[in-house]
């Protein structure tokens, strides 16, 4: 179930489906979200400090980071593609393919572990129907990964659906939340 | 306090007394409650001053490493005519610890008025506080507060009507455990990967962007202001132990315990009586068997050497481990240890930046023979091999990650080696069946 160590760095795919069936690309930052990010850059000294910003409004808006999202935020910000797609494999947070309309992380870091995290994510695979962490449902809804540490052990096990962070997740209460998310 | 249970009356809640006090995350509400007075006391000293009480009162940073703040802060040189700055390190991830998460999710305006406090003390006129990518709802709160703060004239160019700039970001993470650590933080705030610095140089030389720059820890930068109003000699005096432990210490409980959440208890107060009065003991009909007591790359204790635990800087050190970033986890009779290590490998090897061969390689070789004797499948150099890489594995590496890991490996094989030795000689590990049903 755990996906194998290559050179001290887990690397699961979570590429279900790939860039066929997407539309030709579209710029992200026009408008309010071009005004959004030039307030960015007047937090700091130079235009590179304001890349990490500009990717989550990248994923916000886009719901993952394309190589062509990085491209352009290269531009914006004086920067390589090359450079940025450095820094956007370097965070886990960065989706680098599309992932499920819901992505489901599940902490299960040893404080989680000791409390019955195993069986939270099993329960996850079982009703969102993936089967197999990293993978998105047929139906394209859900993508389910473990996670380390989410920094909410007392409140074990924390989930993050999308944005929102759920404390205390017991494998009963599994169904209740996932018919939450239409 | 207790959060999310009833504040224990042997607590003492000076940063977290308004833990579940939605009104406290307000504006308004923090005022109410005595909110930024400090700020307001700070903006009409003279840094040095401020630099002075914080040193004389004894506080130590919070994040792990527990350096004199007063002493950090005073290595920023006034009048070298650069641009300083702040970075308050909200990117707590370290397993076991959410004392931070509940600070900045109930008391976003005190870590406010504590990065405008340190920043001003530092000579700096911007402080970023960068938090993890995960912390959907502190950040949420800390926006909130950084813009109600913004709008009120208290931060800003214009701070409070001093005519003292004073600028506070947030500034969001994107899921990695080594942006906590000071140099990481500082290459991934400034848009890079978050790859550690070889240090020298040091942040107070030259830290992000470049220039002079403090790392302080959120609970560290929350207590300067109860320090300025009270004065460092009340600070001082709520040491119950040793002179070099000063003020309260906020500890987060997880694991197998009856009320985990955030306490705060003085400085040297009896772990033992914390474990199983504050805390409530083990769950039912089980029994504790080792504790974590400062987050997952801390020497694991026994229940010997915990019961016997001060609870300040030096007194964890005393019984074999270390305060670390008070995240405490406690681990019972039916957890195998084999598990419970392994699993902690695994993080770090997730973890690593990978830009260190002891770190990168020793990570991920240690959770594999570690996962190879966890699943009945180990041999008898197993263990030994594991003692040679993480001998490797510290005090050779840019950061200390490597060293992370390799320290609950070794206390855990020194600990508790039977359980070791019985799944590689081919018995199951079976956790005592409770007394009581």
């Amino acid at each position: 179930m755990t996906p194998d160590l290559v050179g001290g760095v887990e690397s699961p795919d979570y590429a279900s489906h790939d860039r066929a069936g997407h539309g030709p690309y579209k710029p992200v930052f026009t408008g309010d979200l071009k005004r959004e990010l030039d307030e960015l850059l007047t937090r700091y000294p130079n235009k590179m400090a304001a890349l990490l910003p500009a990717l989550w409004i990248v994923q916000r808006e886009h719901s993952w980071v394309s190589e062509e999202a990085m491209v352009e935020v290269a531009e914006l910000l004086d920067l390589t593609p090359a450079y940025v797609k450095g820094v956007v494999t370097f965070y886990t947070m960065y989706h680098q393919h599309p992932v499920g309309r819901y992505f489901i992380q599940v902490c299960t870091t040893s404080p989680c572990g000791i409390c019955g995290a195993e069986d939270v994510v099993k329960a996850f695979l079982r009703h969102t129907n993936t089967g197999e962490l990293g993978i998105t449902s047929p139906d394209g809804k859900f993508t389910v990964i473990e996670v380390e540490c989410l920094g909410a052990c007392g409140f074990a096990t924390p989930v993050m659906v999308n944005e929102e962070f759920i404390e205390s997740v017991t494998p009963d209460k599994v169904p209740e939340l996932l018919s939450r998310l239409k | 306090m207790g959060f999310p249970h009833h504040p224990h009356p042997r607590e003492t809640p000076v940063l977290s007394q308004y833990f579940g006090d939605a009104e406290a995350r307000t504006l308004d509400g923090w005022k109410k409650r005595g909110g930024y007075k400090a700020l307001e006391k700070a903006l009409g000293m003279q840094p040095a001053d401020i630099v002075n009480i914080v040193k004389e009162s004894g506080l130590r940073g919070r994040g792990g490493a527990g350096f004199p703040t007063g002493m950090k802060w005073s290595f920023m040189k006034p009048g070298d005519g650069k641009p300083h700055y702040l970075c308050c390190n909200a990117d707590e991830s370290e397993p076991g610890t959410f004392k931070d998460r509940e600070l900045m999710r109930w008391t976003p305006h005190a870590l406010v008025e504590g990065c405008a406090i340190g920043a001003y003390a530092i000579g700096a006129e911007t402080a970023y506080v960068y938090i993890r990518g995960e912390f959907t709802e502190p950040l949420y709160w800390m926006e909130q507060a950084v813009k109600e703060a913004y709008a009120a004239g208290i931060i800003g160019k214009n701070a409070m009507g001093t005519g003292k700039r004073v600028d506070v970001h947030v500034h969001k993470g994107a899921g990695a455990y080594i942006c906590g650590e000071e140099t990481a933080l500082m290459n991934s705030l400034e848009g890079r990967r978050g790859n550690p610095r070889i240090k020298p140089p040091f942040p107070a030389v030259s830290g992000v962007f470049g220039m002079p720059t403090t790392i302080n820890n959120v609970e560290t930068l929350i207590a300067s202001a109860p320090i300025l109003m009270n004065g460092a000699e009340w600070y001082k005096k709520m040491s119950l132990s040793n002179p070099k432990s000063t003020g309260t210490k906020l500890f987060s409980v997880c694991g197998n315990v009856q009320r985990p959440g955030t306490y705060e208890v003085q400085m040297g107060f009896p772990f033992k009586e914390f474990l199983y009065d504050l805390c409530g003991g083990p769950l039912h009909g089980r029994k504790f068997k080792a504790v974590i007591p400062g987050g997952a790359s801390v020497p694991i204790q026994t229940m010997d050497e915990a019961e016997a635990t001060l609870m300040d800087y030096e007194g964890f050190v005393a019984q074999g481990s270390m305060l670390g970033s008070g995240g405490v986890i406690v681990i019972d009779d039916a957890q195998p240890m084999v598990t419970v290590i392994a699993r902690i490998a695994r993080f770090f090897a997730h973890e690593s930046c990978a830009q260190c061969t002891q770190c990168r390689e020793g990570t991920a070789w240690t959770t594999k023979i570690l996962e190879r004797i966890r699943d009945g499948e180990g041999t008898t150099e197993d263990l030994d091999t594991l003692l040679d890489i993480a001998e490797q594995m510290t005090g050779k590496t840019i950061c200390v990650l490597s060293d992370s890991c390799a320290v609950p490996v070794v206390s855990g094989i020194k600990k508790f080696r039977g359980e070791f030795e019985a799944l590689i000689q081919g018995r199951k590990f079976h956790p005592v069946i409770a007394a009581v049903a």
